[in-house]
């Protein structure tokens, strides 16, 4: 449900190409406060690409973004702007040197968060680390690095949080605390969440709504009823299931 | 034994090799800089005892040399490989998407460089002193200068080094073990800049350590040193620094558009 009407994240005809390839075509799209948009679509659809020119590690070739109503290519605006949001990715890990504590406080730093040692022990406690709050980053199981991951995407109380497949190395039991705890989080903190995931249940359940890319191109957005309806599917399995082996160029 | 397997793994390595440009070059390229520094080595006692000169202070002058060498080596080291640590620990992508501006993460680099290189030179200055008895402070008041051009100067070929690594990935990290020996030679870092060759000699001048070790070994041997060398020195390296950092803003700029920021360290 929408608690505002404006939105926190606009992105206008925002386009990537690489060499000849066009990883992303024209994708409009708007994102809310209190909303979990959840990114669907076959590997290399451009999820990934959309995700890294949010946060301005790639630029876009055309289009606009605009976050908090500010330009994230402009330099001033970007630091700005990235000290409202944060970021968590499967494929991103912690210097492995260093205690979950130690990369942590880091990360308060970096973020500038007040009161920093009281925040670390709420995560450690939220993502039930604290049997490896003192343990290197070398020696946690994936899923306690996801867990790591997460505490740190959650170190400043981003407004915006964008998740890259943050579930795709936890088991059952972590992996649906995750969920419930992301809803809960989104109700009670008004948070605007973009979540990508392979796993079609998973993006049933938590998503407002969906954008279904395939190719760099939107080609369904909406509930995810509404988008197994638009497809004539049963789920959203056996949609992207269609998608993905019947709409190859 | 199987011959089979074993092949298999010669095989693997043997790929490896097809593949990257820099593991070929490494081949010739330790060998050749070894022969170069200890030939011109050879060269400069040989001609010292061909002219009949009394043999100077070579434990001061290469243990000097070795020091101070150690200092560019590590200031060079402290950019290039703290920012290989990130890549590594696969924690590059966390910290850029964080408020930290390209220009703070710089600044970092240079302070963990400055502290290695203050770690590493009171160590070693240390260890001369209990092992051989060798006061690296005889130097005296030129000691600083001669610090300040060495640190400047390994920043910017850490920084150098680390616009390429940005640039072409991984497969450019071994640039972060070597490329500073590159400057060796022509530091003259254990021998005088006559020793080299005339082509070289002119290089050598465009080289801001040269003139530090040249200095560092009149001093030692007693003799003077026009300061104006140091200014020398230190107008190249503030040069090379700008030219670099230009250099480096410029590859920062172009992975993003290509998109290989993102990648970088996953």
């Amino acid at each position: 449900m929408r608690l505002e009407t404006s939105p926190v994240l606009e992105v206008n005809k925002l386009s990537k190409t690489f060499n000849s390839f066009q990883a992303v075509k024209e994708v409009t799209f708007e994102l809310y406060r209190g909303e979990i948009l959840g990114l669907l679509g076959p590997n290399g659809a451009g999820k990934t690409t959309i995700i890294h020119m949010l946060l301005g590690l790639t630029l876009p070739t055309s289009g606009e973004i605009r976050i908090f109503g500010l330009n994230p290519e402009k330099s001033r605006q970007r630091e700005k702007i990235l000290s409202r949001m944060n970021f968590s990715s499967t494929y991103v890990a912690m210097p492995l040197s260093l205690t979950v504590r130690e990369s942590l406080m880091v990360f308060g730093q970096l973020y500038g968060v007040k009161k920093a040692k009281k925040k670390i022990e709420t995560l450690i406690e939220q993502f039930d680390l604290k049997e490896s709050a003192n343990k290197a980053v070398r020696t946690l199981s994936s899923g306690q690095m996801t867990r790591l991951n997460l505490a740190k995407a959650f170190i400043n109380d981003p407004e915006i949080l964008l998740l890259d497949e943050p579930t795709a190395s936890l088991d059952p039991d972590i992996a649906d605390r995750t969920r419930n705890y992301l809803i809960e989080i989104k109700k009670t903190k008004n948070m605007a969440i973009i979540y990508t995931s392979h796993n079609m249940n998973e993006m049933e359940v938590i998503s407002d709504r969906l954008l279904f890319l395939h190719h760099g191109e939107i080609i369904a957005r909406g509930t995810p009823a509404e988008v197994v309806r638009q497809f004539s599917g049963e789920n959203l399995e056996e949609v992207f299931l269609k998608i993905a082996r019947e709409m190859e160029p | 034994m199987s011959f089979r397997r074993i092949s298999a793994m010669f095989l693997r390595h043997t790929y490896l090799y097809r593949h990257s440009f820099t593991r070929l070059i490494e081949i010739v390229y330790w060998p050749l800089l070894d022969l170069l520094l200890w030939g011109f080595v050879s060269l400069y006692i040989t001609k010292l005892s061909a002219e009949g000169q009394s043999t100077p202070n070579f434990l001061g002058i290469f243990l000097g040399a070795l020091i101070l060498w150690d200092i560019l080596f590590r200031s060079q080291q402290g950019i290039s490989v703290s920012f290989l640590e990130e890549v590594w620990a696969r924690n590059f992508l966390n910290l850029f998407v964080s408020p930290l501006t390209i220009n703070e993460y710089l600044v970092s680099l240079m302070m963990v460089s400055l502290f290695k290189v203050v770690v590493v030179f009171l160590v070693s200055s240390l260890l001369a002193w209990l092992l051989y008895s060798f006061n690296l402070f005889i130097i005296g008041l030129y000691l600083l200068p001669f610090m300040i051009n060495l640190i400047i100067f390994g920043w910017s070929i850490g920084i150098l080094t680390t616009a390429f690594i940005l640039r072409f990935g991984q497969q450019a990290e071994v640039l972060a073990w070597g490329i500073a020996f590159l400057f060796q030679p022509v530091s003259a870092v254990f021998y005088p800049l006559a020793v080299l060759p005339g082509f070289l000699q002119v290089a050598a001048r465009f080289v801001p350590a040269s003139y530090v070790f040249e200095g560092m070994r009149a001093v030692i041997m007693g003799q003077s040193f026009p300061a104006v060398y140091l200014l020398k020195a230190l107008g190249l390296n503030l040069v090379y620094l700008f030219l670099v950092l230009l250099l480096f803003f410029h590859m920062f700029k172009a992975v993003r558009v290509k998109g290989l920021l993102a990648h970088m360290g996953e």
